[in-house]
């Protein structure tokens, strides 16, 4: 099996773990295993984060979204009453709207992804037309490195502007559990 | 350009060389992108597993020899002859034939998914963990990660996700109880480990543990721990936080015995909850492992003369190096059981919010700077640093043979 096919079958079965879940907790009934479908997903996406070669990205994925948000859902999940009216299967015709809505934004990446595979067609010595020879990626470095060095150089402003953000957010966070309901 | 992207699946995973590399090049059967996870799974799982299992029967038996004998007692005795040394067998052979009660209401496929997800994540830990030093240029760990301590912060975040599962698809409020407590804590605790575990990669400027340990060569005051007081400080923050990672008293409420039963596994039962058990064990050994590596010099017995000696002679010497500081930092964790009580949660809160991560933070900046002013000077404090360390314990090792071999002195008698 060469390389190429090898790469495609590890793509393949990446986007497929990511997208099947995605669908399928629109449709899974308990709230929680929704939850584990998103866990799926998120994982997918983290190795495909690690297959693009941004492996410190793909960590990232996993600390932050799996083992942050995706507890926080949980919770808030768990913690929260539960109407038992809105679990109920809403008909089929109000699934109309959100199909359409969900294809008109299907249809954007897709109409890149075929631009992409179409690619620009050269013509070869023999006159016929051929597929461009595939160019080698640069060889993959860690990232870490590269991603300090320009949040420190580059990308400095960035990024203590979202440190600012940041703090907001947690005065906030503690001002609003603070407070809690009394004293609106 | 994704397919194409990943083409080069295997050059940023098999970059570096461990077990897995070496089985790729000398299995004759080339380098194959797809065979790739073969040989990762063969370096990683295999003698990985083995170990965790071999370890998980040692240190059970461990455990229940150490609080025996801290409560005045033997502990287990029979089974197998000397000081009981098979019971843990025995425990396993019990533990496989019970049977595996699923309670009625319970959330079957969640319930079954949730120690897988425990333990997962806990394996996933020994694929970066060195177990001694290269033999030639195979590293002896089964994948040497560029990124090795980022991807321990990264895996020991799933445990969470399996704790609350299996508290939830219990269908036991109890149990739900124990989960919440379990996360809240893991949860909160990820912040100051994550920095503490920052630190020692300032100081060795890679996030690979092989380079980490590398940079920890010569004498034992050359360990990170002794390097500077902020790594110090680091050092502590980082045992108390995974203590605290591992659910492993005084932070057990989760699994609170006189409180919640047994928390939040306890409709567990049988092969189960040996699942957890056998996660909880390992964890433990690789938290020995990752403290070792870090800070205590990984498989450098700190003495020269061993370090550099022939290669038929070093290795052995460093393995039972790292394994014996390893075993170590997990008899340390066993003492502090059976010597501290149970922390209440706001005070577990209240520790990491408010004294471990600023602590932590401290200790970042300071050795950033320290990096930066000290350097490799370091080495003028962590001679006295080391040399009043070692006389302290050696002190009180004498002092422990003393009471040891000249029996006990009751003053109240």
């Amino acid at each position: 099996m060469d390389p190429k096919t090898a790469g495609a079958l590890v793509f393949w079965g990446l986007a497929v773990f990511t997208v099947v879940p995605a669908f399928a907790l629109l449709v899974v009934r308990d709230v929680i295993r929704c939850s584990m479908l998103l866990l799926a997903t998120l994982s997918g996406m983290a190795g495909l984060f690690v297959v693009l070669g941004a492996d410190f990205l793909g960590f990232v994925q996993v600390l932050v979204y799996i083992g942050g948000i995706l507890i926080l859902l949980m919770y808030g999940v768990m913690l929260t009453e539960r109407d038992p009216v809105l679990l109920e299967r809403r008909t089929d015709r109000a699934l109309v709207a959100p199909a359409l809505i969900a294809a008109i934004f299907l249809a954007l990446p897709s109409f890149y992804v075929a631009l992409e595979l179409a690619g620009p067609r050269t013509s070869g010595p023999d006159g016929k037309l051929t597929w461009p020879t595939q160019t080698q990626l640069p060889e993959p470095v860690t990232s870490s490195r590269g991603i300090g060095e320009l949040l420190m150089t580059d990308y400095v402003l960035p990024f203590e502007v979202v440190s600012l953000l940041l703090l907001a957010a947690l005065i906030g966070a503690a001002y609003v559990a603070r407070m809690g309901g009394d004293e609106r | 350009m994704l397919i194409l992207a990943a083409q080069n699946l295997a050059a940023p995973l098999l970059a570096s060389d461990g077990i897995s590399d070496w089985l790729r090049t000398n299995s004759g059967l080339g380098h194959h992108v797809l065979l790739d996870p073969v040989w990762i799974l063969a370096a990683a799982v295999l003698p990985v597993l083995t170990w965790i299992t071999l370890h998980g029967f040692f240190a059970i038996w461990l455990e229940r020899k150490v609080s025996a004998h801290m409560q005045c007692r033997l502990g287990p005795m029979d089974v197998g002859g000397w000081h009981g040394w098979a019971q843990t067998i025995a425990d396993g052979v019990k533990l496989l034939a019970k049977e595996d009660i699923i309670p009625r209401a319970a959330d079957v496929v969640l319930f079954v998914i949730a120690p897988i997800l425990v333990f997962a994540s806990t394996f996933g830990l020994f694929l970066v963990l060195p177990f001694g030093p290269p033999i030639g240029d195979m590293k002896l760990q089964a994948h040497d990660l560029p990124l090795g301590v980022f991807y321990l912060a990264a895996i020991s975040s799933l445990e969470a996700i399996g704790v609350i599962l299996a508290g939830w698809a219990s269908n036991n409020k109890w149990s739900l109880f124990g989960a919440m407590r379990a996360a809240t804590q893991v949860v909160s605790y990820e912040i100051p480990l994550g920095i503490a575990l920052i630190t020692a990669v300032v100081a060795a400027g890679s996030f690979s543990l092989h380079d980490i340990t590398i940079a920890q060569a010569g004498w034992f005051w050359n360990w990170y721990v002794f390097r500077s007081p902020f790594l110090a400080i680091a050092f502590l923050v980082l045992f108390v936080c995974n203590l605290a990672e591992a659910k492993r008293a005084p932070f057990d409420l989760p699994e609170a015995e006189s409180e919640l039963v047994s928390g939040f596994h306890t409709e567990y039962s049988g092969m189960r909850f040996s699942i957890f058990f056998l996660a909880e064990y390992s964890a433990m050994y690789a938290i020995g492992i990752v403290s070792a590596v870090l800070f205590l010099g990984g498989w450098y017995t700190g003495i020269p003369l061993l370090d550099n000696a022939p290669a038929a002679v070093a290795i052995p010497i460093g393995i039972a190096a790292m394994m014996g500081k390893g075993v170590a930092v997990v008899f340390v964790q066993m003492w502090l059981r059976w010597t501290l009580p149970r922390v209440r949660l706001d005070h577990i809160m209240y520790l990491c919010l408010k004294v471990l991560v600023p602590f932590a933070m401290v200790a970042l900046l300071g050795t950033a700077l320290w990096e930066m002013a000290v350097g490799d000077r370091s080495c003028y404090f962590a001679i006295p640093f080391a040399g009043a360390t070692a006389l302290v314990t050696l002190i009180a090792l004498a002092r422990l043979l003393a009471l040891t071999v000249g029996g006990r002195r009751y003053q109240y008698a």
